[in-house]
């Protein structure tokens, strides 16, 4: 009965097709709102969540905005590594500068830090080496640039050995980073970036002299905690136990925070394409009654020869949950096409359709014509036959 | 075979209340060719649809295979007009979007017939109407004779106890007429009982007794 029903519903959406497609339209858009919209969200955040996460998430940052006259130096933050709960250590200092060779110069960002910062940050090398302890002790000029700095200002990468200035002031170049793979993060590659030694650091800026923000990490991913608490005592401490004079941030602290906005905000777009379903839904229910009206005579023929009240209303029924399921196929490929251009488009960002969404949309779209088939399938099983027949 | 004893039917119309049947008796025997003839506005359609089950009396008694149909539901009333009557009216009510096979199939589909069967009983009652050359074609693919007969087919093929026939002429030029009307003679002759309604004395004529129906009340002539 059901795949006699089913042969009926095709049939009947077959011989009115442009009827059928601006039906299914509004369950078109819905669907493709909710797939796009909640895939793009997922993959804009998983390729965020990603950059994190290369950087390790027993990653802690500290910031000190009061020192208390108990300023911290470099070293006592390289010593912390030494300490069980921590494995690396390594301070921080930024400034932009004015990097030159020959006659190309252009604004680059660097980095003041000590050894331990290779490790912390996940950085990977091309060529040469990074910074040694040696190099922070007796506060060389050396400098480790990033490959796009390299290709700026030589036009190649394998520039080991040759020289820059920063500022006017000549570096040594020891090391040229990796390429960046294009489908990561993508947002450093465009830039001029450099490291050198803290201690280099102090000299070329006027600003930096002590450590205000360094960064720490737990000796394995389990042991965060611990090493936050640990931190936290020592600069409580070291301060005075004044809460407000620095603020540390734990990395699996900012994912769960990331994580639950876009979360909110997967749930939100999805909410707005769920009110389209519904918009679509509505959409059905009134061509169906208009279909229920036209077709009077033939539920009623149906009803003379023997339909019951149930299989009236099953015939109805199908039909929408018919065409909604249909429209929500076209939606799927749709969304699949649109997706699929914007990965093309977007290059920096990788999409994949999200199958939440699908199931989503499918439930959702089943729910809509179920519900919104019902009022008329159930006024076209409730006809009299007598008055149906007599219908023209 | 059908038996309605003092059956009473009557409609609210505005103001006035119109009695379509007033104390109407009829019996029909097993195998019968009986004919119903009145003007229009006589109670004969209220007759037909009590008959055939689409709608019920207000008072007296109808027994369909000695079946008192009464208080029945519409789920009830549906199963029996499926199994026991099977309907030709006056402007063939095919479904237009089906193919000659389909229309006679539906009511064995909704006889729950299985797939195997359904095919069988579909050729066997386009074959006693002489139309199985022609089951694939839709209803406006045939002429108005060829359509009757397809309706005729789909109202024999789940073979009911009672062929009933609201004007099958109406629609029809003379010469299809005769054509139907010698088909449910021969229908007749292999023992269906078949009830013609119509208003055309010579039509009715046709049938073995003749009954004649006026201002809702019935009465016998003989033929």
């Amino acid at each position: 009965m059901i795949l006699q029903s089913l042969k009926m519903a095709w049939n009947a959406i077959v011989s009115n097709k442009m009827r059928s497609f601006l039906t299914m339209l509004g369950i078109i858009i819905g669907v493709v709102s909710l797939v796009v919209l909640v895939s793009v969200v997922n993959g804009a955040t998983s390729s965020v969540t990603d950059s994190i996460s290369k950087m390790g998430t027993n990653l802690l940052t500290v910031t000190i905005s009061d020192d208390k006259d108990k300023p911290l130096n470099w070293a006592d933050i390289t010593a912390l590594a030494d300490e069980d709960e921590f494995a690396e250590a390594a301070p921080m200092a930024q400034g932009n500068f004015t990097a030159k060779k020959g006659t190309e110069s252009d604004s680059i960002s660097v980095t003041g830090t000590t050894p331990g910062y290779y490790d912390i940050q996940g950085l990977d090398l091309g060529s040469g080496r990074f910074l040694k302890t040696a190099d922070v002790n007796s506060s060389t000029y050396v400098i480790v640039i990033n490959q796009y700095t390299a290709t700026t200002l030589f036009d190649r990468s394998n520039v080991v050995g040759e020289e820059i200035s920063i500022n006017g002031i000549k570096f040594q170049i020891i090391g040229v980073l990796a390429e960046e793979e294009s489908s990561g993060s993508g947002f450093n590659s465009e830039r001029m970036e450099a490291y050198i030694p803290y201690t280099t650091m102090i000299r070329l800026s006027d600003s930096v002299k002590y450590v205000t923000t360094f960064y720490v990490t737990a000796s394995s991913e389990e042991e965060t905690d611990t090493a936050e608490q640990s931190i936290t005592n020592q600069m409580l401490e070291r301060f005075n136990y004044d809460e407000d004079a620095f603020s540390i941030s734990n990395m699996s602290t900012l994912m769960e925070t990331m994580s639950s906005v876009t979360n909110t905000l997967s749930i939100m777009l999805g909410g707005i394409a769920a009110i389209s379903l519904l918009v679509g839904g509505i959409g059905i229910m009134n061509i169906m009654l208009v279909s229920v009206t036209e077709r009077t005579r033939e539920i009623g023929i149906r009803k003379a020869i023997g339909a019951g009240y149930a299989d009236i209303m099953l015939q109805f029924l199908i039909e929408a949950l018919v065409i909604s399921l249909l429209g929500c196929m076209f939606g799927i490929l749709g969304s699949g096409l649109i997706i699929f251009v914007i990965g093309k488009v977007v290059t920096s960002l990788t999409f994949t359709m999200s199958t939440g969404a699908i199931w989503v949309s499918v439930i959702f779209s089943a729910f809509v014509g179920i519900a919104f088939g019902s009022y008329p399938a159930n006024k076209a099983a409730r006809k009299k036959p007598i008055d149906a027949l007599r219908f023209s | 075979m059908i038996q309605l004893n003092d059956v009473c039917k009557s409609y609210q119309m505005g103001e006035e209340t119109v009695h379509a049947l007033d104390h109407a008796s009829l019996h029909v025997r097993q195998g019968e060719f009986v004919s119903i003839v009145g003007p229009s506005g006589s109670g004969k359609s209220t007759m037909m649809n009590i008959v055939g089950c689409l709608d019920m009396a207000d008072e007296g008694e109808y027994l369909l295979d000695s079946q008192s149909i009464q208080d029945y539901s519409e789920r009830e009333l549906a199963r029996i007009r499926n199994q026991k009557i099977g309907f030709v009216f006056q402007n063939f009510n095919l479904l237009s979007k089906m193919s000659a096979a389909e229309n006679v199939e539906l009511p064995l589909i909704y006889q729950r017939v299985s797939a195997n069967k359904r095919k069988e009983m579909v050729e066997e009652a386009l074959e006693q109407v002489n139309l199985i050359e022609r089951m694939k074609h839709k209803p406006t693919e045939l002429s108005g004779g060829q359509q009757q007969r397809v309706a005729i087919a789909r109202a024999l093929a789940t073979k009911p106890s009672l062929l009933l026939a609201d004007e099958p002429t109406g629609a029809l030029d003379s010469r299809t007429s005769k054509e139907i009307l010698e088909l449910l003679q021969d229908l007749h002759e292999r023992g269906n009982t078949i009830l013609l309604i119509t208003h055309d004395e010579d039509i009715a004529d046709q049938a073995e007794r003749k009954v004649r129906i006026r201002d809702g009340k019935v009465s016998e002539v003989s033929v």
